[in-house]
């Protein structure tokens, strides 16, 4: 008995100091396997007396149970440790930058653009669109701008050789005279597009975008055309409390007019640079639609009545995104695009 | 125009603060631009007489001034100035004075003679650009008066910025009348008396354009001092108004001008030659100009002329050979109502803009030519003497008195969204100088003449709102109803198309409409790009009829600018005129060049090149239902053989390709850059999905390695292979293409997968291998190929 316990505690011993499941497996065959020290145990039982035999066979199945329990044990501890191995020589700098295509973006005029589309979109503004070079009389006649008016001089026209009557559009309202010359009232419609002005210097670019927009039904008055912009503007800046002021302006195409300028998002109304110290920015134009344009358009101006405004987009994002130089809009410089990604 | 307070208060009492009169005024709709002072700061300069002159004893230029400032005993003061003389009063700085530019006054030694204060010019006071010696003070000033009291220096200009509309603003008269208005303050009139005739002479006057020019006042005056000098009081009045006084001949007609709003000329009357004839330009007249600009006429022009030649171009600029000089004895008043039609775009033709042009195209009160004659004779006669003739008025087609418009209560509201109180819609009216008869809920409203811009309801309207103030008018958000608008599915949205762009990679720009004609005729010799008649500059000067110009313009500025890696798109319009007819069509473009990655670590980099631009395109077309094909197709721009003409329907919508090595070089492009450019229309054209039936059965894929010629597009490969339009082929793919060792030379390998799959059943075995036999041998038929051993 004695025997069989140091047995026992001798192959418990190497068991536990095994360090790999092959070690493991020899010791399993040395006193579990057929030949096994413990096997061979019990092939000794039949030189026993026969009352012994029942007490020395269990003695020897118990010490075989303790040997099985230990290699059990011992072959999972020894598995896990050879799981842990193997994934922690799998692991990764998990730091190394991914594998990734660069995203570009929108331009950020586009993205103003859209901007506003999505906000007055909610009011139900659709976009409509017209043609860049354009015809003198959708640019200047049909919208109260006869030829020799002075408010032509103030457009700086580009016009197009070898021709009497075509031009590059000097602002998105020709597109107004468009929407209307083509349907039936009411409309309520946006137009986004690039415009041209014979100008170029620090603050004026010979190519620049502006949104126009018209609303026109039977019962629009000036009242609305504030409340719609006012709205807009404060969306725009996303300032609730910000403060506009209209005053009156004129553009052939409305009447009354005005010009629209809020309080500088820059200084808030101390007085900056961005507002040459007036605390006012002027953001847009508008008015009532002149009845001269809905004769040209063959709308009654005593049954229908309507508001239209236009905002240069160059402008609106300057304000909105603090960019300070027009110029870069233009040039197309990557590092500039990216920062609108 | 710039509005001198101090005279505006002598029109009109308006008791504001000059920052409190510009509010008002950009609130009204007259838009303050600045805030200027009249002169700039100084002090310690006194109204000073000189006493005595005697010249340096050391110098030759210097004298040595004795100076009454009024305040005791004469100040010695030594002077440089070639006009100092005894008797005459000059301002004069005191020792402790500071004039502008912080420049004190200090006790000095000139030359060893001992200086205390200094005796001023102009300049020195911020007076004047230039001046050539003192400045001469009227002898009626009191000696030791502060100049700045003395000449009324402490004024503010307004710089209002009048919108074309208001021309009865570009005048003292009409602003007051305006500030009076706004304020509601009584409008000082201003009395002007006649001048009676004292001589008789009169200079005939004959219109023969008369409905472009209802009235002509002309008028002689003899005997003039042409040398006389302008009043300070009116000097400065110019001064500050932006005007140069040029002796009183000129000053008289520019001040009465500046005073009234019209605008007259001076003839020198020796100069003429029988009478004035007011007329259209004679084909081949020539003028030189005031300007000494010589400018040749056409009919379209009114001149004025005399019986032998042109003299003026009308409403314009006088011309040089007829004009007022330093001899000057006898002149001839010019004061004549020139319609807007008749002057409005002649200036600008001859590049000109004067005050005068500037007044006439926007409309001058008719009625003022005779007033202002008479206001200017009693000016001229009362600086420069003279004796007046008889007022000469010769007339036209008249300008029609101004109708009566009705203005409705009801309509003020429906157009405002408020009421106005009819007491203030009469008052404001009344104040602007119309005729107001309120009637039942309604006024009949005459304009004045001045206002051109009044004739019909809404013109009035605009005056009750504007004088009443937007701030007092209400601001609603309409209830506007819902408007369901028709969504067109089967268009991509322009959104998608750019979100894509944006997320494949590239930022988009916005490149001029107008690129430089060598350019657009590098990427587009055959081209004939529409010219602009008034470029900004000559590398501005033809609309695009491609986008590529700009876009390789920008890649060029980005790879100058250390940015090795760009891609660009823009969506935008192409002009293209074909035989009258002009086509703006709306095009996605997209330049790209650089590593196909940015720099990273993970997997081995190479420089992008054509197949990934198409890569990226076929992208974008897969967001349609396009499915193009791509032809080899020589562009002048593009490599010859790495171009494709992209076909979608059977239509060519665009174009792609490598940029010609010959162009990258012409245009210093560093790196090698591929394009595209799409019509937008061709590529967003799609269809609402329709679901179809998927199989449940099993798909087998069968791989081909064919030999072709290497010559042979692949696309000739898969349209054999399409057109025998297999049912079950569901995908057919191009994984390898190959040449070199084991493919004759002039041949190349082709590696297809082809995926078959049935809707209802399971393929066979033998039935792949007998759609496979019918591929291989189609495609020996139509293209050579054999198998690969």
């Amino acid at each position: 008995m004695e025997e069989l316990r140091k047995l026992v505690s001798e192959a418990v011993g190497a068991i536990d100091a095994a360090t790999d499941t092959q070690v493991l497996d020899a010791l399993r065959v040395r006193y579990l396997g057929k030949k096994g020290v413990l096997t061979e145990q019990l092939k000794g039982l039949g030189k026993l007396p026969p009352e012994e035999r029942p007490a020395a066979g269990q003695a020897i199945n118990q010490a075989k149970q303790a040997v099985s329990d230990a290699i059990t044990a011992r072959q999972a501890a020894l598995e896990a440790e050879e799981r842990a191995a193997s994934l922690a020589a799998g692991s990764v700098d998990v730091t190394l930058p991914g594998r990734r295509q660069a995203l570009g973006g929108l331009h950020p005029v586009t993205r103003t653009v859209e901007r506003i589309i999505d906000l007055l979109g909610q009011l139900g503004f659709r976009v409509a669109e017209g043609p860049e070079v354009e015809d003198d009389y959708h640019n200047f006649e049909a919208l109260n701008i006869p030829a020799h008016h002075p408010a032509r001089a103030m457009h700086d026209t580009f016009y197009l050789r070898d021709s009497e009557h075509l031009l590059l559009r000097t602002h998105t309202s020709p597109v107004q005279v468009r929407v209307m010359e083509s349907g039936k009232p009411p409309f309520r419609v946006i137009a986004p597009g690039r415009v041209y002005r014979c100008d170029s210097d620090l603050t004026h670019s010979p190519m620049f975008h502006q949104v126009e927009g018209l609303l026109v039904d039977e019962d629009v008055t000036f009242a609305h055309l504030r409340g719609v912009l006012d709205a807009f503007l404060q969306a725009f800046f996303e300032q609730e409390d910000l403060k506009t002021r209209f005053r009156p302006s004129y553009f052939p195409f409305t009447e009354p007019s005005a010009e629209v300028d809020i309080r500088c998002v820059h200084c808030g109304g101390e007085g900056c640079r961005v507002c040459s110290h007036t605390g006012w920015l002027e953001v847009m134009g508008c008015g009532m639609v002149h009845p001269n344009v809905f004769a040209h358009v063959g709308i009654d101006s005593e049954r229908y009545t309507g508001f239209a405004f236009g905002l240069g987009v160059e402008r609106m994002a300057m304000l909105r995104y603090g960019v300070n130089d027009l110029r870069l809009f233009f040039e197309n410089d990557v590092r500039f695009l990216r920062q609108f990604s | 125009m710039r509005i001198s307070n101090q005279w505006l208060l002598e029109w009109v009492n308006h008791g504001l603060s000059p920052e409190e009169l510009g509010h008002r005024l950009t609130m009204a709709g007259l838009e303050l631009d600045a805030l200027e002072p009249a002169a700039p700061a100084f002090s310690g300069v006194v109204v000073g007489k000189v006493l005595e002159v005697a010249p340096h004893p050391d110098a030759d230029k210097l004298s040595v001034c004795q100076v009454d400032d009024g305040s005791g005993g004469p100040v010695r003061v030594v002077c440089g100035a070639p006009n100092v003389t005894e008797g005459m009063h000059v301002p004069f700085a005191r020792v402790g004075a500071v004039l502008p530019g912080d420049f004190r006054i200090r006790k000095a030694r000139l030359r060893g003679v001992e200086s205390s204060g200094m005796l001023c010019s102009a300049k020195e006071l911020g007076l004047a650009e230039a001046s050539e010696g003192l400045m001469q003070l009227p002898g009626d000033l009191a000696v030791g008066t502060d100049v700045r009291e003395a000449l009324g220096l402490d004024d503010t200009i307004l710089e209002v910025d009048l919108t074309p509309n208001r021309a009865d603003c570009l005048s003292m008269a009409g602003v007051a009348r305006e500030v009076a208005t706004l304020t509601g303050q009584a409008l000082r009139t201003l009395e002007l008396p006649p001048v009676s005739a004292q001589v008789d002479d009169r200079f005939a006057v004959d219109i023969q354009a008369p409905d472009d020019c209802p009235v002509y006042a002309g008028r002689v005056v003899r005997g003039v001092n042409a040398a006389a000098e302008t009043p300070l009081w009116m000097r400065e009045r110019l001064r500050r108004a932006g005007l140069r006084s040029l002796g009183p001949l000129v000053d008289v007609t520019n001040y009465v001008m500046l005073e009234l709003g019209q605008p007259m000329h001076a003839f020198d009357l020796a100069r003429l030659s029988g009478g004035i004839e007011v007329r259209r330009a004679r084909e081949g007249e020539r003028l030189v100009l005031l300007d000494g600009q010589e400018i040749g006429l056409e009919d379209e022009d009114l001149v004025i002329a005399d019986r032998e030649k042109v003299l003026a171009l009308a409403g314009i600029m006088g011309g040089e050979a007829s004009g007022v000089g330093e001899t000057t004895r006898d002149v001839f008043l010019e004061s004549a109502h020139f319609s807007p039609m008749a002057i409005a775009g002649r200036a600008r033709r001859h590049g000109l803009h004067t005050d005068s042009s500037h007044r006439f195209e926007r409309g001058v009160d008719p009625d003022l030519p005779t007033r202002a004659l008479q206001r200017a004779t009693a000016l001229l006669c009362g600086i420069a003497g003279g004796q007046a003739g008889p007022v000469v008025q010769a007339t036209g087609t008249l300008v029609p008195e101004p109708e009566p418009v009705v203005l409705r209560a009801a309509r003020i509201e429906r157009v405002l969204g408020a009421p106005v109180d009819p007491a203030q819609v009469t008052r404001i009216l009344s104040d602007l100088g119309c005729r107001v008869e309120p009637m039942a809920g309604v006024w009949r409203v005459t304009p004045p003449g001045f206002r051109f811009d009044l004739a019909i309801e809404a013109d009035f309207i605009e005056e009750v709102a504007r004088v009443h103030g937007y701030e007092a008018l209400p601001a609603v958000v309409p209830s506007l109803s819902p408007d369901l608008v028709r969504l067109d599915e089967s268009r991509v949205p322009l959104g998608r198309v750019r979100d894509l762009m944006a997320d494949l990679g590239y930022q988009e720009a916005i490149t001029y409409s107008f690129v430089d004609p060598e350019w657009e005729a590098a990427f587009n010799p055959e081209g004939a790009p529409l010219e602009l008649a008034n470029p900004i500059s000559s590398e501005l000067a033809v609309m695009r009829t491609g986008l590529w110009p700009g876009l390789v313009k920008a890649l060029r500025h980005n790879l100058n600018r250390q940015q090795e890696r760009v891609r660009l798109f823009e969506i935008g319009l192409r002009f293209n005129a074909q035989a009258n007819d002009l086509k703006q069509e709306s095009v996605l473009s997209a330049v790209a060049c650089g590593a196909v990655r940015p720099d990273q670590w993970g997997e081995p980099t190479r420089p992008m090149d054509f197949f990934d631009l198409k890569g990226d395109l076929e992208s974008l077309l897969s967001l349609s239902h396009a499915s193009p094909v791509f032809e080899a197709a020589v562009h002048p721009a593009l490599h010859p053989g790495r171009s494709a003409r992209v076909m979608i329907d059977g239509r060519p919508c665009g174009w792609i390709g490598t940029l010609h090595p010959e162009l990258a070089a012409r245009l210093d492009l560093t790196q090698e850059a591929c394009v595209m450019e799409l019509e937008l229309d061709a590529m967003t054209r799609t269809m609402v999905p329709k679901y179809r039936e998927q199989s449940r059965f099993p798909a087998i894929r069968r791989d081909l390695a064919i030999v072709v010629d290497a010559a042979c597009p692949v696309q000739q490969v898969l349209d054999s292979i399409r057109s025998l339009e297999i049912p079950a082929l569901r995908e057919l793919i191009v994984f390898d293409v190959y040449t070199g060792k084991g493919v004759p030379d002039g041949r190349k390998s082709l590696a297809l997968g082809l995926i078959l799959q049935e809707l209802s059943r399971t393929l066979t075995d033998e039935e792949v291998d007998e759609v496979m036999k019918g591929i291989v041998e189609q495609l020996k038929q139509d293209v050579g190929a054999t198998l690969r051993a």
